[in-house]
């Protein structure tokens, strides 16, 4: 997992919510980007697309991590400045919530 | 905001200003005085009593499914001994816990862990001391399968619940045309649940502007909870709690969250439990270890364990003799008085 640099990713910030905002076509397995600040995900919801892949961005200055009970998932320690890339090949609906901060949590729709 | 609007906050302030004249007096500074009061005012807002239950999307609240998950919660014929019921365990006469250190289950097994309160989950993200169920209805069948606890096959329930008329009647009027399931069990159960909250306490009215509510010392231990002790790091919010887990050093070798997560993140860390009508929960801790409030404050002012998993926030804090008596007063004044419980009647 590469450790990238904030200001950096305050950039992908604005990418990822003009992102989610604007889902028009879907292409081939598109990637999603969601942003981990104050202890909250840059989104509630996020509609995606079986096949897409979620890089989680711990733009935050504690460690998070990234569970999605459902698909047996778990980062383990995500530290600030890490990235968990996840790709969704099933459709439903997943629960992801930091195993350490449980109010942390986005609902992502796989159509 | 219209002008009703402005005269309601305008009265507000003013209300909450008689409230802390009291923990300003004997600051002889003037703008350290503001500055505190202040500080106070924004320390209280963040206590403020929610003004409705939240109930899921997926199961939203009915008259029926309450009453008929609060006959669940009663019925000592959903363990297999037909002996144990929800509320052996979370016994609303002790502000539904059992008042013992740990838990004991079917055939009066002892269990691993102390029985927490169902007090204001509806607001809590994950159950259980590990947070390893996401839901009320995910935690609901955990016990009575549980062998350990009411040990009770839920197939067999299921039929043995369709063999009684008056459940028949009450899951049809809950669950319209569903019949009786395992899920409709927990669904049922979960929405009663919700409905167990703490009334208003002493603490609420004094949030709510009345000066007179607590005594002097409860308002100064409201300071200690919020600034030296650093209670409020991990207690936050109206029902006290972070919804998040911590190792705070109790010296039980009880694995915690991080038997739930994999791995070596959150040794030996619980859930933060909230901590209204905590007079009343004693003992205290997963492991049921501390017996009084008193011990409570000697743990964390200076008897936890130090290990690498000990959380960032649990620091020696120093405290004073009038410190510990004012932080226990302090908590004394979350205690609301509940109106006894109704039992329900059971069918037959
Ligand atoms: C034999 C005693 C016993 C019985 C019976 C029992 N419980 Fe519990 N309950 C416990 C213990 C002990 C825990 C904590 C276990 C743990 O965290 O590992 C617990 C945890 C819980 C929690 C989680 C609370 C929180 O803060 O996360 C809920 C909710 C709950 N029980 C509801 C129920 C319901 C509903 C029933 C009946 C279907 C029930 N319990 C039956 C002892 C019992
Ligand atoms: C680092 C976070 C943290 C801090 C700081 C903290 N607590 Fe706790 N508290 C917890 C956790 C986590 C538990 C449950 C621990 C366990 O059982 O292993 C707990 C348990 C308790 C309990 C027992 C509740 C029960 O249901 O048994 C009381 C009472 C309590 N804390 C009061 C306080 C007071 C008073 C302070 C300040 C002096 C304080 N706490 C500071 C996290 C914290
Ligand atoms: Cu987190």
């Amino acid at each position: 997992m590469p450790v990238r640099h904030k200001n950096v990713l305050a950039g992908f910030g604005v990418v990822c919510v003009l992102g989610v905002a604007g889902i028009s076509v879907a292409l081939a397995a598109a990637n999603h980007e969601v942003l981990e600040a104050d202890k909250k995900f840059s989104a509630k919801t996020l509609e995606i697309s079986v096949g897409d892949t979620v890089t989680f961005v711990n733009n935050d200055s504690i460690k998070h991590n990234i569970t999605i009970k459902k698909m047996k998932f778990n980062s383990g320690l995500q530290e600030p400045g890490r990235d968990v890339e996840v790709m969704f090949d099933k459709n439903g609906k997943f629960k992801v919530r930091c195993g350490i901060h449980p109010k942390m949590k986005l609902k992502v729709v796989v159509n | 905001m219209g002008i009703v609007g402005k005269v309601a906050a305008a009265a507000a302030i003013v209300v909450c200003g008689s409230v802390f004249s009291l923990a300003l007096a004997g600051s002889d500074d003037q703008s350290d005085a503001h500055a505190d009061k202040a500080q106070l005012h924004k320390l209280i807002a963040d206590y403020q009593r929610p003004a409705s239950i939240p109930f899921p999307e997926d199961n939203p609240y009915s008259d029926a499914k309450s009453e008929l998950g609060k006959m669940l919660f009663f019925d000592p014929r959903l363990s297999v001994s037909n002996l144990i019921s929800c509320a052996t365990c979370h016994n609303p006469s002790f502000a539904w816990e059992d008042a013992q250190p740990l838990g004991s289950g079917d055939k009066m097994g002892q269990l691993g862990r102390h029985t927490p309160t169902i007090l204001n989950l509806a607001w809590s993200e994950v159950f259980f001391w590990d947070g390893r169920a996401d839901s009320l209805e995910e935690q609901a069948l955990g016990p009575i399968a549980a062998a350990a606890e009411m040990a009770q096959p839920l197939d067999e329930l299921v039929d043995e619940l369709n063999a009684i008329e008056g459940y028949k009647t009450a899951f049809e009027a809950a669950f319209p045309g569903e019949g009786i399931s395992e899920d409709n069990i927990a669904m049922a159960i979960a929405t009663f649940e919700r409905t167990v909250v703490s009334n208003l306490s002493a603490f609420d009215r004094w949030v709510r502007g009345d000066g007179q509510a607590i005594s002097a010392s409860a308002q100064r231990g409201f300071v200690v909870f919020n600034k030296k002790a650093r209670c409020a790091n991990c207690h936050s919010g109206w029902n006290f709690t972070d919804d998040s887990f911590h190792d705070i050093g109790l010296a039980s070798d009880d694995p915690g969250r991080s038997e739930v997560l994999g791995g070596d993140i959150l040794k030996h860390a619980f859930k933060t439990p909230g901590l209204r009508n905590i007079v009343e929960r004693a003992p205290y801790m997963h492991d049921g270890s501390l017996q009084t409030l008193s011990e409570v404050v000697d743990h964390y002012d200076n008897g936890f364990v130090e290990r690498d998993s000990l959380s960032e926030e649990m620091q020696q804090l120093g405290l004073t003799g009038d410190e510990k008596t004012d932080l226990i007063a302090f908590l004394k004044t979350l205690s609301s008085n509940d109106d006894p419980i109704d039992l329900p009647v059971l069918p037959n």
